[in-house]
Formats: structure tokens, sequence, C-alpha cells
């Protein structure tokens, strides 16, 4: 089964929340596709608050004339101008002439002994945990790692009845607070409030602070934090952590868009070096929620071809003199990259061990030999990590894509793609021209 | 500066490694160099089967050769090779294919090679997720599957605990009149070369008769038990015999970790290395026929690689006739992995003057040199 | 006691458990106080990511292998386990 859009938007964040009603009043047919039970993306989810923004453009939303795909997971091009996407086992041809990659960003994980026990989890993932309806209130909780999520994640678990006993930032909080400011969207004095009011219930603030270790047999009963020199073992129920965000780009890549220093390459309307594939938001720079929604209607004004409208935008952005927020290079502490033992595994899909990865050179020879990455989170999880670790280049993404870029049935993997934009006789940006001979 | 050494192995695919093993264990000075990973080439992108095939006496000969030096050493294998003997059910769909069965019976067995032949309701009491009715099968107890990468990285690692060096990742600019250039200036000389560099040996000798062959392979999440032995259609022969068209066959395997390997594609005159989406589909569309279940389970991963195909279909073992020093091991298209070990085996009894076990003489490459002196 | 309607009865490898709706599967697992998965070489683990990237929350739902629970909501008479 296929359907045809003039332009489709991947990925129901701000960014693509934007695109998609913006182009959708532009008069276009738009399809926005996105794989979580609800729109926001996970930043309109596992918000401290549900900011201004996210109600105002969440109306805009379901008030805009287009075609929602939630819960449907993009997995491969199987042509030019065709994604394949997944529900359950259901499984679809999305036809476009222009796109709109918005896939957001995730969060690092880094590994340490103990990480893989029960309940340490991500900042966003324990926030995220909660929102689908983990009790929490009265569990202590310490937040730990580095990054605009955590001062969140604290305040919420806070607000939720949880004991939130610590927050260990590791890098400086005057660093820390524009970057959760631009984030969330919301102003830095108002953070600092927030930050002063998880302290009120209790939470002790650490900066230059680090778990090196979690203690527990079946599942996480304390963790073990370093400061300076120093340090100390903090009985928990649940550890939240995670190392700042980085970029979904398995599927940009997939589609040949040029990746440079982690980061999808945009010119000033969002275009990619890809002929009709535009991109927005996080894949491009982790920005923050502003930033991401200036981006998708620049993205979604210039992909339906208003675009004077998308320049005049764009001017603004840099008007209002948005950065890129730093980049996770210059925020990590490389001591973090030294908080694994031999034996603490870094793939947790396969239960690799450090040890086992050290000796190799780069990520496919660390791959092959040792099956790191070769589990179903495809490498997310660890690929990412070794891309800090060991310093192997892009090791997510670009060495290797191919598609199933997300793990499918193998019947939606194997579908026959004849029934797609051709065959319907609409006519299609980007269809195959050539001639693979049928088989069987 | 150059170093001196009885032998210099170019490859260190599984072939290469073999090669490097089969040397140093006979006391040769060896050196074997690699310019990607180890392993990196066709053997990581290969099925991994240890199987005996029997599209030609030579090739049957080769096959079970290796295959009983795989049992010889299977004890010894590391775990991370995940050498699995589940035995390959031939699988015959009509009766026409059951003639086929039998057929296979009755060469193995002349070859000393046991088998089983499976009625229909056997077939379905051993696999129960193939479709059914089917006509019957061939079961060969004696095939078994590894894990390729694995299995090249310690038969690599035993060669250098005999005392080879490994110069990598280094790339071989030339190698001929006893001389192998790297790309770091340095100079390897050695008596004798042997080429291992699979698809890729054409680019060091030109004129060798070697084409790239694409394959397509999928692997599933983990689904212990879902097939017990590795699967083949019996429409493989067919299919797989065509030289030129692309074609797709049923071959399935059961990894040690619960996974599912699904295979196979064969094409020619594709470069690329990208996922074909057409052949993906017809690939797929041939493992559900067989396996209706089969589509129901999580693909992790597809890719792609380049078998080494000569147009007889067999390996070239041996020297190559326009350079006293250089010798052969490539071209072997889908049955590396399982040949790799008889190949290193012929190899070095011929270079080193000694009786073959089998006869050499099909896989000689100076087979092609000469049919090209009558073109 | 728990509100007919405002509740759904479900299992967790056999044990009957009552949630909110809205809940995901992977948050009922942890109520039931089971790890969601044992990894390949046997370790208790649990859910990581919270939004499906992680494939650490799997457990088998209504018979169906490798189910990301923290993508699931929980509905009526489920029958999730875990390995």
């Amino acid at each position: 089964m296929s359907e045809h859009f003039d332009i489709l938007v991947v990925g129901a964040g701000p960014a693509g929340i934007a695109a998609a009603v913006s182009a959708a009043a532009a008069g276009k047919r738009v399809g926005l596709a996105d794989d979580n039970p609800a729109p926001g993306g996970q930043i309109w989810r596992s918000g401290t608050f549900q900011p201004a923004a996210a109600r105002r453009w969440l109306a805009r939303l379901n008030a805009a004339p287009l075609v929602r795909l939630q819960g449907w997971r993009i997995f491969d091009s199987p042509q030019r101008g065709t994604l394949r996407a997944e529900r359950n086992s259901d499984c679809r041809d999305l036809c476009y002439e222009q796109l709109i990659l918005a896939t957001g960003a995730r969060e690092r994980f880094l590994p340490f002994p103990g990480w893989t026990l029960p309940n340490v989890m991500g900042a966003g993932g324990l926030d995220a945990m909660v929102r689908g309806g983990l009790p929490i209130a009265g569990k202590r909780v310490v937040v730990a790692g580095t990054g605009p999520l955590l001062l969140a994640v604290a305040a919420h678990l806070a607000r939720r009845g949880a004991k939130v006993v610590a927050v260990c930032e590791q890098a400086p909080l005057r660093r820390i607070v524009p970057l959760t400011a631009a984030l969330l969207g919301e102003p830095a004095k108002l953070l600092q409030g927030i930050a002063y009011g998880v302290a009120a219930r209790g939470a002790r603030f650490f900066t230059g602070c680090w778990p090196i270790a979690v203690n527990g047999r079946e599942k996480l009963e304390s963790v073990t934090l370093q400061r300076n020199r120093k340090h100390w073992d903090v009985g928990c129920d649940y550890l939240a952590c995670g190392f700042h965000l980085v970029p979904n780009l398995e599927l940009p890549a997939l589609l040949g868009c040029r990746i440079e220093n982690g980061f999808v390459v945009a010119d000033d309307l969002q275009r990619t070096s890809v002929a009709d594939v535009f991109c927005a938001g996080e894949p491009t720079g982790i920005g923050g929620v502003e930033l991401a929604l200036l981006e998708g209607q620049v993205a979604g004004l210039a992909a339906a071809g208003r675009t004077a409208e998308a320049e005049k935008l764009a001017r603004r952005r840099k008007r209002q003199g948005f950065v890129h927020a730093l980049r996770t290079a210059s925020v990590l502490d490389p001591q973090l990259g030294k908080l694994a033992s031999d034996t603490t595994i870094v793939c947790r899909c396969e239960d690799v061990p450090f040890a086992a990865l050290r000796e190799h050179a780069n990520w496919r020879d660390a791959k092959l030999h040792t099956r790191c990455g070769m589990g179903p989170c495809q490498g997310r999880i660890c690929g990412t990590a070794a891309e800090f670790l060991f310093g192997w280049s892009a090791a997510s993404v670009q060495s290797s894509i191919r598609p199933p870029v997300f793990p499918a049935l193998v019947s939606s993997l194997g579908a026959s793609a004849k029934e797609t934009c051709q065959s319907d006789g609409l006519p299609s940006a980007g269809a195959s021209t050539g001639s693979q001979k049928e088989i069987l | 500066m150059s170093d001196r050494w009885d032998v210099v192995v170019v490859g260190a695919g599984i072939v290469g490694a073999a090669c490097a093993l089969e040397c140093a264990s006979r006391g040769l000075r060896t050196a074997i160099v690699e310019g990607r990973g180890i392993g990196g080439g066709a053997t990581a992108a290969g099925m991994g089967h240890i199987v005996v095939m029997d599209d030609s006496p030579a090739q049957m000969a080769l096959t079970h050769y290796s295959q009983t030096l795989w049992q010889e050493l299977s004890d010894r294998l590391p775990r991370d090779v995940e050498y699995e003997p589940c035995g390959t059910l031939w699988v015959a769909s009509d009766e026409e294919e059951m003639q086929e069965v039998h057929r296979k019976s009755a060469l193995y067995a002349t070859a000393g090679i046991a088998t089983a032949i499976l009625d229909s309701q056997m077939l379905a009491d051993a696999e129960p997720h193939l479709r059914k009715p089917l006509a019957g099968a061939l079961l060969v107890p004696s095939d078994a599957v590894l894990y390729p990468p694995c299995a090249a990285g310690y038969l690599l690692r035993e060669a250098l605990r005999l005392g080879a060096r490994l110069y990598a990742p280094r790339t071989v600019l030339s190698a001929q009149a006893g001389k192998a250039r790297l790309d770091d200036g340095s100079e390897l000389q050695a008596a004798r070369i042997v080429h291992a560099c699979g698809a890729d040996a054409a680019e060091l000798l030109p004129g060798l008769p070697i084409r790239k062959r694409k394959g397509h392979l999928v692997i599933t999440d983990r689904y212990p038990g879902f097939v017990r032995h590795q699967l083949v259609e019996l429409g493989y022969l067919k299919s797989a015999h065509s030289l030129t068209a692309d074609s797709v066959a049923f071959n399935v395997q059961p990894r040690r970790t619960g996974q599912v390997l699904i295979g196979s594609s064969r094409q020619y005159n594709t470069e690329g290395p990208a996922v074909d989406a057409q052949i993906l589909s017809s690939m797929i569309e041939r493992a559900q026929w067989y396996l209706p279940e089969i589509g129901a389970l999580s693909a992790i991963r597809a890719w792609t690689g380049f078998r080494a195909a000569t147009p007889d279909k067999l390996p070239l073992i041996g020297p190559w006739p326009e350079d006293d020093s250089l010798f052969l091991a490539t071209g072997h298209e889908g049955l590396g992995i399982t040949t790799s070990l008889g190949t290193a085996r012929i190899l070095v009894d011929h270079l080193l003057g000694e009786q073959t076990k089998i006869p050499i003489e099909p896989y000689l490459p100076s087979r092609f040199a000469r049919s090209e002196a009558h073109a | 006691m728990p509100d007919p309607v405002r509740s759904l009865a479900l299992r967790v490898n056999g044990v009957p458990l009552t949630v909110a709706p809205g809940t995901t599967v992977a948050a009922a697992i942890m109520m039931a106080g089971a790890p969601a998965r044992r990894s390949v070489s046997g370790e208790p683990r649990g859910p990581l990511c919270g939004m499906g990237i992680c494939f650490e929350c799997r457990a088998t739902v209504d018979g169906t292998p490798h189910q990301r629970s923290c993508q699931i909501l929980c509905a009526e008479g489920m029958d999730v386990r875990t390995s």
C-alpha cells in the first residue's frame, strides 16, 4: 500500500510540526510521519512544562489539513522519492515530491561499571517512563550526567513527588543553564528559579561531578559519585543519567545527505545536499526548541515554494543571533571516557565488554570481530559511546548505513515496491529509472 | 630497506589467513599483508557455510576435502567462531526435485559422505516452519556453519603464533617477480607471493578471469529453534548456475545466536555496494515461499558483498604461469569459507613440491592461460 | 480497589497486575518488579532510553517476542512475558 504527498515530513517534534503546519498552510498535500504514540517529540513529551509554544503549535497541528501518520516508523527508502514505514505489522510506502527530515535527537549514554543494571536509565528515559505510568512518588532519584535535560528532568520528577537526592552535572552550571533554556525555549531566569525549587525540595547540586559506578545485584541499589578526587556512595532507587544529546542521523545518511562534524549540512533554506530533501531541527545542530521551530517553518515554506517568506524567516534567525549550542565534544570531560573497566559492557545488545573493543583499530573491525553494534539497536547506543571512547569517527552512521535503518519485519523489508509511486500513474519526483530485471 | 620471506600472502581474508597458517605450520618464513580489516571483505559478507557441493567432481573433491579439515579443527575453534554442525537440508519442493535428492544421495555415497533421505512428513517434523507439503529433502549431517570473520581471525592468530608476521593496515601496490611493494614505501622480498585477495585479485593482476558477483543477505533478531538446519532449495542448482542472469535462491541458516540468516542473491555487472530493493524483495519473497512465517520475524540488518567468480566456477589455486614467483588462491565465489582450508593445504603441498591429497590440476590457473592462448 | 473504568488488568509473567490507562508495558513490567529481559549473557536488564531506540525493554507481548515495551500501551487482558 502506498500514499502520495507533495511534502512528507518525518518527525513530529517542534521542527517537524512547524514544517508540516507551514507547508499545509501553503496549500500543499502534507504527510507527517512520526514513530511515537503522540506528537510533540521527545522534548515536548519530556519537558518540565507544557510551555505556551507547545500548546500553540499542537493546536495548530490539530487544526491543519494534513495527514497524520502517528506511530509509523520509517525504516527504508526502497527507491528515490519513497520512504517505507511500518506500524505494528502494517507496512506502507510513502511517496513524496519534497521531503523534510526532522528526526530529532537522542540521549548519549556512556558506559561505567554497573550502568547496565535495571533502574539505571537515561535522564529523558526515566522522565519518559514516569510519563508512561511508572510511579515515582517517594522514590529516591539521582540525576546525573551532563546537558540540558538534567535540570528539566530533576524538576519534573520532583514535582511528581520523587525525592531527588542529588543532581550531578559534569559541566559548570553557567554553561548548562543557557543550554537548557535554549533547548526548552524558556528564559534562563525561569530555569534558575526551577533549580532553586528542586534544591528547596532537598536535592543537592554538584557540578564537576559524575557517577563512576552503580552498585547492586539484580538492580541498582546505590551509585558511587565522584567530584574532584573524592568519591562517595548514595543510596537510591533510580539513576537518571545521560550525557547531552546526539542527533538522529540514520535516515539523512541513508538518503545520502552530506553530514559534517556529526550534523546534517543544510543551507539557509534548510536544503540538504540531496535535491528535494530538507532538514530541520537538531540533526542540523543541537539548538533547542525555538531554533527548531524557526527551521521547521523555513523548511516548510521553502519546500512549498514560498521562497521569499522562507528567506525572510531565515534572516530572523541571523538577526536574533541564534547559535547552535555547544557541540558534545566541547561539553564532555575526557575523564568520562575512562570510567569503563575491562569488564564493563559497552554493547548492551550483544554484551561486548570494553576490553574486547580496545584492541581494534576502528568501528568496522570491532563490529565484525566482537559483534559490537550487531544487535537490534544497530549501534545507536554503543556506536555513539564508541565514538567518544575510542574516537572512532561517526561510528553509528556513514560508514555502512543500509536499510533497514531500524529493525523491521522481514515481510516489510521484503515488500515489493511495485505498487508505489509510478504504477499509480502519479508523477514522482525521483522515481527510480533503473531497469532491474524481475526475478521469479 | 626490504625484508626477505619464503612466502608473502596478500590478503587476510579467510583464504589468505588459512594460507598463512599452512605456510607457517610447515616451517616457512611467512608474511601476510592486509589493507583493510582482517576478514573484512567477502569473508565478512558471506554466510559462513562448511558445505559439500557437487556441481562438478572437482568442486566436490575440494569441498569434501576441506570439510574434513574443518572437522579435524573443530575441537580447537574458539567459541566466537560459532562453529555449529547443524547439517544441511536440500529441500525438494516437488517430485522432480526429489529425483535430484536421490541422485545426490547416491553421488555423496560414492564419495563416502553419509546422507539421509527425508520424505514429506519427516521433513515437516525436522523443520516445522517449512511450508507443507514439500516433497522431501536430502539431509547432509556433516555440513556446518560458522562465523567467518572470527574464523579468519583465529586462523591468522594461529599463523602469527607460529611465527608469521602481519603487515596491516598495509596495501600492496604491486606484487611480482618476488617483490611486494607496500603503500608505506617498503618492499617485501619473497620466494613466493600468494595472491589471496578475493574479488580484488584482478586489480593486482589484470587479466585474471575473475568477476565480481554481488550478493545480498539479511539477518534477523534471535529466534532460537526457528530453523534447525541450514536449508537450501534444490532449485538453487538451476538459479545459481546461471552465469549471466541475476538470480535469487532460498538459503537460510540457523546461527548459534538463535538468529536466522537469510540468503541468497547473485548479480553480475553491479559494482556498487548499495542494497538493491528489488533483489532484496525477490530474495525475501523466495524465503517466505518456503518459510511462510519468516515474514513475521524482525530483520535487524541487511548487507551486500562481492564474490570472486571464475568462468568455470572453480577457484584458482597454484602458480600463475606468467610469473614463477606468483601463486594464486582466489576465485572461490561462494565457497571460500568451506574451501579455505583445502585450498591452503593443496597450495602449500604444491608449492613445496609435495604430493597433494586431491589432484590440484582442475584448479590450476594455467587452465585459463591455455584457453586465452587459443582465443 | 481498582476502578474498572479507569484501570486495566493484564498479566506480567502470569501475575495479575492493574494499571491506569495510558501506562506503557515497560512501566507495567517495572511495577511488577521484573527485569524486562535477560541479556545474551544472562544479566538482568531494564528500560534505558524510554523512547524505543535502545531495545533494552524488549519483552514478549501477547506471544510476539522482541517487542519494545516502552512504545506499547497496556491493554485489557494483555499477556506480557519477560525472559
